[in-house]
């Protein structure tokens, strides 16, 4: 009787692999170029410390003071005064409609409080929507009113300059409580262009036999479907580990994203994470009929992965349909991991609540891929 | 295994497959020997290919039973493909690969025991020993065709299908190619040839003709045109296609067909054939002559019949 795995089958089904990727130089320059564009624009172009954000500030309080707080805001490069409101609600409503990032709220009383040292506070509304567009200004609001108070209380109100800072400002996230940090979405990245470039290239490789009526001839052969399955997926899996390196690389290098945690917990996640991506691609490639609808196919997993993961948008500030299916998706559990490690430094035992869900969607993946392929023509 | 089926290399019975409301394949039963050479004919679109792919598990039918060496169709289909060589009518190894690791490829999929001198051995055989390293794409179709037929026999099978193996192929090239298979057969190798060159039908042993799905004859090319009873004429001439017309409405003619100057005309009444032939000839001066009936007239004569049987029955 034939052996149910045959060692030498499986390598011939690696190395032809192997030898048509080489051969590939569109593939080739995916592997290399994905990440990089994709470093570039979340990294530098959406990511960018954004400046000159649309503010409108509400001036209960008109006095030398506050005038020199809002022109220290505008010339800080953070915020761009657009608008002078009066009330609290005229504030909310252009949040709300997104006419303004940031809603500056002087008090009535806030030079006398200030004067009387009563330390009085300044509120500051930030739509947070998207985290990565305010955390900069946020943090920077500090700064600036550290500034004015070093320039402005001088002379008789010189003993107001000391520590505590003599006011406080109070930021206020609106719609989105969950901080982000900058250095959130570089790790994220890796997930984002592993299963971008994972799942269509291996979803393209059953399909691309069967378009080129080369499948016949495999079918033909004495090879099994987990051969073959496996044997395909492998030359992807160095690919897989070449492009977390240069995200990794790229993340130290440009953008200091702090390493806390172990790098070999690092490459273990990615290593699993790689294989579902791949049983994903595989079994989406034995489902479709033509390359286009592998295509297809790949695009609608990637769409609720980059939306639904927590790459995007803050996991916990989604509503939980969409935690519901983010909960599905192995990039949640990931991103979770490569943030988890990189920047809070987690060990092996926090990681293992967010390492099994990845291993489990891979075997369900995979057991689904060999069931859908076709061993016939049929 | 029955003993008595021994000597058949592929036997079904009864086989049928529908592609939607398609019948394509239709009742098919099909023995060839070992050792022989079966050519399989029909016209494009007749079944052909479908066929095949029954016969080698490669499609499922929906009825009908047999074997393949001896294995099942049905399910058995990976004993089959050990030890079926199966060429495809459209070329379908990997263009992207060279031909040497095409060859590679074949021989480790077989779990050959010595893969590098089988291949090595094919390479020479192909004459293709110096481009070894070239990509299979930029192959001409003569040479694709040759590296096909020597990639799907390079793990020994003891039975060939294949299909259309000639198709494109120069003359020259197509009449190596039968040496090749006529001296495999003498080593006890079966073959089923599909083909649509009655040249190369003459060349086989034994022969199927499909229509429409449909097995019309089987069995050696000289009982297949006895069988149908046809008696044949040669007209020479010029203008032969509106004396076709007037031959066809005649008495006694029941198929014309032209081959280059010649025209054949054939019918199953012998007397009444030769009198309307000599009156015609007599009537404008044409030469003519009592000829053999060739396997090509039959086959239309016997396309011709099941078609208008089945718009007979529609
Ligand atoms: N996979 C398929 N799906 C639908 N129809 C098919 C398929 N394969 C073949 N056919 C149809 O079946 C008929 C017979 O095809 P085929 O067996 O390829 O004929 P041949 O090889 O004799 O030219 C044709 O009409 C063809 O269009
Ligand atoms: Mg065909």
């Amino acid at each position: 009787m034939d052996k149910f795995f045959s060692v030498s089958r499986w390598w011939s089904i690696v190395l032809k692999e192997f030898l048509q990727l080489r051969r590939d130089r569109v593939t080739f320059g995916m592997i290399v170029g994905i990440p990089l564009i994709q470093l570039m624009l979340f990294g530098y172009a959406i990511n960018t410390d954004p400046k000159n954000l649309p503010t409108a500030v509400i001036v209960a309080d008109q006095s030398e003071f506050t005038r020199t707080l809002v022109s220290a805001l505008r010339t800080s490069g953070y915020f761009a005064v657009t608008e002078q409101l009066s009330t609290e609600e005229e504030g909310r409503a252009a949040l709300a409609q997104g006419r303004v990032q940031f809603v500056l709220n002087i008090p009535a009383d806030f030079t006398r409080r200030l004067l009387r040292g009563e330390r009085p506070a300044l509120l500051l509304e930030a739509d947070a929507t998207d985290p990565a567009a305010t955390g900069m200004a946020l943090g920077a609001i500090n700064q600036i009113a550290q500034t004015v108070v070093k320039r402005d209380m001088t002379g008789l109100l010189a003993h107001l300059a000391g520590d505590p800072p003599p006011f406080e400002v109070r930021v206020h996230r609106l719609y989105n409580p969950e901080n982000n940090s900058q250095f959130n979405t570089v790790p994220g990245l890796m997930g984002v262009v592993l299963t971008m470039t994972l799942v269509l290239m291996t979803g393209l490789a059953m399909t691309r036999e069967r378009e080129r009526g080369t499948m016949e001839n495999l079918l033909a052969m004495p090879v099994r479907p987990i051969e073959v399955m496996t044997g395909k997926i492998v030359p992807y899996i160095v690919i897989g580990l070449i492009q977390s390196s240069i995200i990794l690389l790229a993340a130290w290098l440009l953008f200091r994203v702090p390493f806390v945690g172990n790098l070999l917990a690092v490459y273990v996640s990615a290593l699993l994470f790689i294989a579902a991506n791949l049983t994903v691609g595989i079994m989406l490639s034995s489902l479709a009929q033509n390359q286009l609808q592998a295509m297809q196919m790949t695009m609608f997993y990637f769409m609720p992965n980059i939306l639904l993961s927590g790459f995007m948008f803050p996991f916990r500030g989604m509503p939980e349909w969409a935690q519901t299916i983010g909960n599905i998706l192995p990039l949640t559990y990931f991103n979770r991991l490569i943030r988890g490690i990189l920047l809070k430094g987690n060990g092996w035992f926090d990681l293992w609540p967010n390492l099994w869900p990845i291993a489990l969607f891979t075997v369900v993946m995979m057991v689904i891929a060999v069931k859908f392929y076709r061993r016939t023509l049929d | 295994m029955s003993g008595a089926d021994d000597d058949l290399a592929i036997d079904v019975r009864s086989l049928n497959k529908h592609f939607g409301d398609k019948h394509v394949v239709n009742n098919v039963s099909l023995q060839v020997r070992r050792g022989e050479i079966f050519g399989f004919l029909g016209p494009n679109g007749s079944g052909k290919t479908t066929s095949i792919r029954l016969m080698c598990g490669l499609l499922t039918p929906d009825s009908g039973s047999g074997t393949c060496l001896g294995h099942d169709i049905r399910t058995e289909a990976d004993k089959i493909k050990r030890e079926v060589g199966y060429m495809t009518q459209k070329f379908s190894y990997w263009d992207d690969l060279t031909i040497r690791e095409n060859l590679n490829f074949v021989a480790r999929m077989y779990g050959m025991e010595k893969p590098r001198e089988a291949v090595n051995e094919a390479l020479e055989n192909l004459g293709l020993g110096a481009r070894a390293n070239q990509l299979t794409g930029t192959l001409s179709g003569g040479w694709k065709q040759r590296l096909a037929l020597a990639a799907c026999m390079l793990h020994q099978p003891r039975l060939l299908l294949l299909d259309e193996p000639t198709a494109g192929v120069d003359p020259t090239a197509r009449r190596d190619f039968w040496e090749e298979l006529h001296r495999l057969a003498a080593q006890g190798i079966s073959v089923l040839v599909s083909t649509h060159y009655m040249d190369e039908a003459e060349r086989c042993h034994k022969l199927a003709y499909i229509a429409d799905g449909k097995l019309l004859a089987q069995g050696y090319a000289a009982d297949i045109v006895a069988e149908q009873a046809l008696h044949t004429w040669t007209i020479h001439g010029e203008r032969l296609t509106e004396l076709s017309d007037q031959l066809r409405r005649a008495p006694g003619v029941d198929q014309t067909v032209a081959f280059g100057a010649a025209l054949h005309v054939s019918g199953r009444d012998a007397a009444q054939l030769e009198k309307t032939v000599r009156e015609f000839s007599a009537a404008q001066g044409l030469r003519v002559e009592p000829s053999e009936t060739s396997l090509e007239d039959v086959f239309i004569y016997m396309m011709n019949h099941s078609k208008n049987n089945a718009g007979a029955a529609a």
